[in-house]
């Protein structure tokens, strides 16, 4: 059974321990910066939280609030999370790869060993996912302190924070694995990244875009990500809302790997 | 610490081995063997297709036609399995800034899944053997070139390979560094390690390999060991002729009016000197002076691969 050109076994397998030795090199990176890592990770929730939650909130909630009247800083919390993340594996999979590509060659020097493209391609999504994880979870003892979730369900923003990140990253690495320059990396960031960030509901529900974007909005990967999170945080959960979420966040991520791993080949393998 | 256990037959055998980037032919039907324990050269200026026949043997360059087994092996079908067994020292650093010296050799080795404990006694080995131990903690940025090149040789022997492919290996390094570099080279071959290389410097490939082939646009013109070579493209002896030129002459053949003629097996007209080919330099140096000719400067001296490929290919190897 082949799906998405992956064969299982070889996937299970060689490749996985394989590129579990590249995600060593990155954690080897890692392990310099960690501290100065972590004290972003939870300064940045933070700042955000007080300045947009508590500051803003005050107007939004004296206003006429939010749909269902829940506090704004208790909206956008678990949309902020996921955003977060997705603005922390799009900015990973850009230019870090595109020195692993182009500027360093890293690349280059791993695939003189016994690693293969693949291998690459798992094991610094591993990365990416490794790093969302822990900035998510950071994210979520911001919220838990600020007293910003009704749910404990809360806890679950995390991986539905990761699964975006990934679903960002893979197909934003293969686009980077096209890329001479990273011209086209600030591209990515301008017209797709940000207006992303403003307009998946993250601010304001995507029901008050104009009528011809609100179909944009429901194929993009965040937008899922924001409305999962944003349920689960605020424990009202519909298991079809939520399958269709995650399902569509698990799309995006096989098709991003499977357009990774022909870039990264035809980049790689000349 | 290196071994290379008996190979029934070559390493690397090239077959109509052929390399094409979509209408340009790199390397264009090329035949090659390499036996264990030898160091084989691929001499040719750049361009040459020295490189694309190196990454085609290190398997991270498909074959396009022809035939080419590495440890009697497939590179399309066995890639992984080759590169296990080879140490790849590229044209190219490609040493990660971000972490240290001895860090850069440690998950080099934890790509062929060494263990860590083993990684590091084997990296701390290595740089020992390169002379770098003192600079184990430090990053890779402040290296000098030559330090650079010696870590990156340090790291392709992480596996101990049999096998040792070299790009250009010490290309843009200063004499000293270059000559250090020989010695390590040297020794490893010492050990039996087979070392496979490409240069354009002719005092490399004298220096370092038993046998060498001449490559020129996507072939190879000549084969055999350096002397070899010399003796059969090559007299003995060169004599270098060099002219004051006149102010107003602006084409590229000096004037000599056929007063080298029959003075020797070959003349050779450079922009800025004359060769010429011959069995007794002195004496033609006599002849030609005998003859009316009065050059700026003379020289004498032995033929070297140099002029080896100059008399294949009309052109000099280093533009």
């Amino acid at each position: 059974m082949t799906v998405l050109g992956l064969r299982p076994a070889r996937f299970g397998t060689i490749a996985s321990r394989r590129s579990l030795r590249f995600l060593e090199h990155d954690l080897l990176v890692f392990r310099r910066g960690w501290f100065n890592y972590l004290l972003s990770g939870l300064s940045q929730p933070f700042l955000y939280l007080v300045a947009m939650g508590i500051g803003l909130g005050l107007y939004v909630n004296r206003n006429g609030g939010t749909p269902g009247g829940v506090p704004y800083i208790d909206y956008i919390a678990p949309a902020l999370l996921v955003t977060q993340a997705m603005m922390a594996a799009a900015f990973e999979s850009a230019w870090p790869i595109m020195a692993k590509i182009n500027w360093d060659k890293i690349y280059d020097a791993a695939l003189s060993t016994p690693l293969e493209p693949m291998d690459l391609l798992l094991g610094d999504l591993m990365w990416i996912a490794f790093r969302t994880t822990l900035l998510s979870t950071l994210f979520l003892v911001v919220i838990v302190a600020l007293g910003a979730a009704a749910s404990p369900l809360v806890v679950f923003a995390v991986p539905i924070a990761v699964l975006t990140a990934i679903a960002f990253a893979a197909p934003i690495m293969a686009f980077t694995a096209t890329q001479q320059t990273d011209g086209g990396l600030n591209a990515v960031f301008r017209f797709g990244i940000t207006p992303l960030f403003l307009f998946s509901g993250t601010f304001f529900p995507v029901e008050k875009l104009p009528l011809f974007l609100q179909p944009v909005a429901w194929v993009t990967p965040l937008y899922h990500g924001v409305a999962a999170a944003r349920a689960l945080a605020l424990g009202q959960v519909e298991p079809v809302g939520m399958t269709v979420h995650v399902a569509a966040l698990l799309v995006v991520v096989l098709l991003g790997i499977a357009a990774g791993r022909k870039a990264f080949i035809r980049r790689l393998v000349v | 610490m290196v071994e290379t256990s008996p190979q029934p037959g070559p390493l690397i055998r090239a077959r109509g081995l052929r390399k094409c980037f979509g209408a340009f032919t790199a390397v264009d039907g090329v035949d090659f063997e390499v036996a264990p324990g030898e160091a084989f050269g691929f001499l040719g200026p750049n361009g040459a297709g020295k490189t694309s026949t190196m990454r085609m043997i290190g398997t991270v360059s498909p074959v396009t036609s022809g035939e080419l087994t590495v440890f009697g092996l497939d590179p399309a079908r066995h890639g992984a399995a080759i590169r296990a067994r080879l140490g790849v020292v590229p044209q190219a650093d490609t040493l990660d800034n971000e972490i240290s010296v001895l860090e850069n050799l440690m998950i080099y080795g934890r790509y062929f899944d060494l263990s860590w404990a083993e990684s590091r006694r084997r990296a701390k080995e290595l740089l020992d053997f390169v002379q770098l131990t003192e600079r184990s903690n430090d990053k890779v940025e402040p290296l000098s070139g030559g330090m650079k090149r010696r870590l990156v040789i340090a790291r392709a022997l992480i596996n101990e390979p049999s096998l040792l492919l070299l790009d250009e290996p010490t290309t843009g390094l200063d004499p000293q560094a270059r000559h250090l570099l020989w010695d390590r080279l040297y020794r490893l071959k010492q050990r039996g390690v087979t070392l496979c290389l490409t240069t354009h410097y002719m005092d490399e490939a004298e220096q370092l390999c038993d046998r060498l082939v001449v490559m020129d646009q996507a072939h190879i013109v000549a084969e055999g060991s350096p002397r070899e070579l010399i003796d059969r493209y090559v007299t003995k002896e060169v004599l270098e002729l060099r002219f004051r030129r006149a102010e107003n002459e602006t084409d590229d053949s000096l004037q000599l009016d056929g007063k080298l003629d029959g003075l020797a097996d070959r003349v050779e007209q450079l922009p800025d000197r004359v060769l010429v080919y011959t069995a007794d330099g002195e004496a033609a140096a006599a002849a030609a002076y005998e003859r009316g000719l009065r050059p700026a400067s003379v020289l004498v001296r032995r033929s070297s691969l140099e002029d080896v490929f100059l008399s294949l290919t009309g052109r000099s190897l280093v533009e």
